[in-house]
């Protein structure tokens, strides 16, 4: 039985479900590829985000990817090398500056963006105004991963390649540290560096995760599903693996739900990709803390 | 440029400016940077889902970032509070992407919400502005001693009956309030500048609270002035100019108090065996 026949037996069941083309659309087949990459990149890199407690770096990172796509936009070339070049040079700045404490370290970031975001500002404001590119504002914002070329699924794979290398080669080193630092420095890792490094393959995974889902959502898939698999197991490589599955999983439905969204109210017209994915991942999290709330509640109750 | 239409948007925008100068000190006493991020900006939802309903964005605002306060401090007392702010920013921003596709509004006023549109200040603002204004500052002026203990001496605090969780809901309310007045103005994403920008300066040029927080209100001023004069000239949207002197204010102030610490380390020991109010965390 071919795949084509295999498609259409199951569309024929799925009926309900799946509607009809959704097997046979490139920008779907694109979508599903993107969206899993990016997934698992996301996966292994947002455990880190979640146990160092970067996520305001990650979701800076994501915002200030809105003045790289935005800029992208304005000198005619691809959003993904936009947003990548600004995520980097970001990254740089906020190590640069480098208050170790959670507390400063958390207001350099603050400033970071602030500038960046006010950057972003003036660039929208630009495309707006001068290259009536009506529909780069929501695209770059809230991302739909329909609308990712085809001819950039190479360079996405590329990227994702070299953010999973840096965190396959620093692994030990930067679960060591990434869980005290104190520690870490102690045994003679180079703590510094390390988050260095680290702050790099981050600002990667956020390019990546914007690129499906828009730059300031894509946090979501950086520290939604690793902050969700956390929850459910406290060993590091088998949360990855259940990070990964749960950002693949919520970005396919995401897709699939996008797709059936065309015939429902209001009529004609797909509802974001991105609200779906969003909505699915806090709906993860939120049920992965379900357990701890009750017993919690069933401790008070019989005290 | 102080003629006209303008008058009403030097009045609101300054206002705004005292209360984010007052409030954002506390903000960034506290660490909660990442907070003040995630409320004004999760707000936009609230734009969106007035303008889909067709009632005022005021109201919009303030319910939506008055929700998603309430749910970050919820929620934050059992997960990792900055796991909890970012996702529930991400799923009140996807929100506000879904209540767009529905009401089809396009790119302009998109970015006006997000990024701010001093010149589109009108009369009837200004009124509502200022009553907000007073309520944020009354909060402050209430909780001001208790909210200092607890985000300074958190530990000190609960010992003498201050509870961190209703502290941290009150403050969380109060940066809703401030996010509804000000969303109009600077637009959601950078009032968190205006928040955490001047207050950050302050902090680096003096130790004493009360200082802090006055030339934190007057930096703020200062940054919401020359930004909307530059803004009237260039025609440039404002949240580019906030974001920008905001930035540029905390680099002046931490190159200054290098440069002193610098001068008092040569001149001798005496520089850090300061009085204990000085001892503020910073």
């Amino acid at each position: 039985m071919s795949a084509l026949a295999g498609s259409q037996l199951l569309c024929g069941e799925l009926a309900p479900i799946i509607e009809p083309g959704f097997f046979s659309s490139v920008a779907v087949h694109v979508a599903v590829v993107i969206g899993a990459v990016a997934a698992i990149v996301a996966a292994a890199v947002g455990i880190f985000t979640v146990m160092r407690s970067q996520s305001f770096a990650g979701e800076a990172l994501g915002d200030i990817g809105t003045a790289g796509g935005s800029a992208a936009f304005l000198g005619g070339v691809s959003a993904l090398w936009g947003i990548v070049a600004f995520d980097i040079v970001a990254a740089a700045v906020m190590e640069l500056i480098g208050i170790q404490r959670p507390r400063g370290r958390d207001l350099a970031t603050g400033i970071v963006l602030g500038a960046f975001l006010g950057l972003a500002a003036l660039l929208l404001y630009l495309n707006t105004t001068f290259h009536n590119t009506t529909g780069a504002v929501n695209t770059i914002l809230f991302g739909s991963v329909f609308t990712v070329a085809r001819s950039q699924i190479p360079v996405i794979a590329a990227l994702s390649v070299v953010a999973l290398v840096i965190v396959a080669a620093l692994y030990r080193p930067l679960l060591l540290s990434s869980m005290s630092s104190e520690i870490a420095a102690a045994r003679g890792i180079p703590v510094r560096l390390i988050g260095a490094a680290y702050l790099l393959a981050m600002a990667l995974a956020v390019a990546l995760a914007s690129m499906t889902i828009g730059t300031i959502l894509s946090t979501a898939l950086l520290v939604g599903p690793a902050a969700t698999a956390l929850r459910l197991t406290k060993r590091p490589g088998v949360a990855i693996a259940v990070a990964a599955m749960l950002g693949v999983g919520a970005m396919w439905l995401g897709v699939l739900l996008a797709y059936d969204s065309f015939y429902w109210a209001p009529n004609g017209k797909t509802w974001p990709v991105s609200f779906f994915v969003v909505t699915l991942i806090f709906l993860a999290y939120l049920i992965s803390g379900l357990p701890a709330w009750l017993g919690a509640r069933s401790q008070t109750a019989r005290a | 440029m102080f003629s006209g239409f303008m008058v009403n948007a030097w009045t609101v925008a300054s206002i705004v400016a005292v209360v984010a100068g007052a409030v954002g000190f506390f903000a960034v006493l506290r660490g909660s940077a990442f907070v003040a991020h995630a409320v004004p900006n999760g707000s936009f939802a609230g734009a969106a889902w007035a303008s889909l309903v067709g009632i005022n964005t005021l109201v919009g605002l303030g319910i939506f970032s008055l929700l998603g306060a309430l749910g970050i401090g919820l929620l934050g007392r059992r997960g990792r509070h900055d796991v909890v702010t970012a996702l529930a920013l991400v799923l009140m921003l996807g929100l506000g992407s879904l209540f767009l596709s529905f009401s089809g509004e396009y790119a302009p006023e998109v970015t006006s919400v997000l990024f701010g549109e001093v010149l589109g200040i009108s009369a009837n603002q200004v009124a509502p502005t200022a009553v907000l204004a007073l309520v944020c500052i009354a909060a402050i002026a209430v909780l001001y001693r208790p909210l200092m203990l607890s985000s300074v001496l958190g530990e000190v605090g609960e010992a003498r009956g201050v509870s961190s969780f209703r502290m941290e809901l009150s403050f969380l309310a109060v940066v809703a309030l401030v996010a509804t007045m000000t969303v109009p103005v600077v637009g959601t994403t950078l009032i968190f500048s205006l928040m955490i920008g001047a207050p950050a300066a302050a902090r680096s040029l003096t130790d004493r609270p009360l200082l802090a927080m006055t030339l934190s209100v007057a930096i703020a001023l200062v940054t919401v002035w020359s930004a909307i004069a530059a803004a009237y000239t260039t025609d440039y949207p404002v949240g580019f100019f906030v974001g920008g002197v905001s930035a540029g204010a905390y680099t002046v102030a931490r190159a200054w108090a290098a440069w002193r610490r610098r001068r008092h380390v040569d001149a001798g020991p005496a520089f850090g065996t300061s009085t204990p109010t000085a001892a503020l965390p910073s």
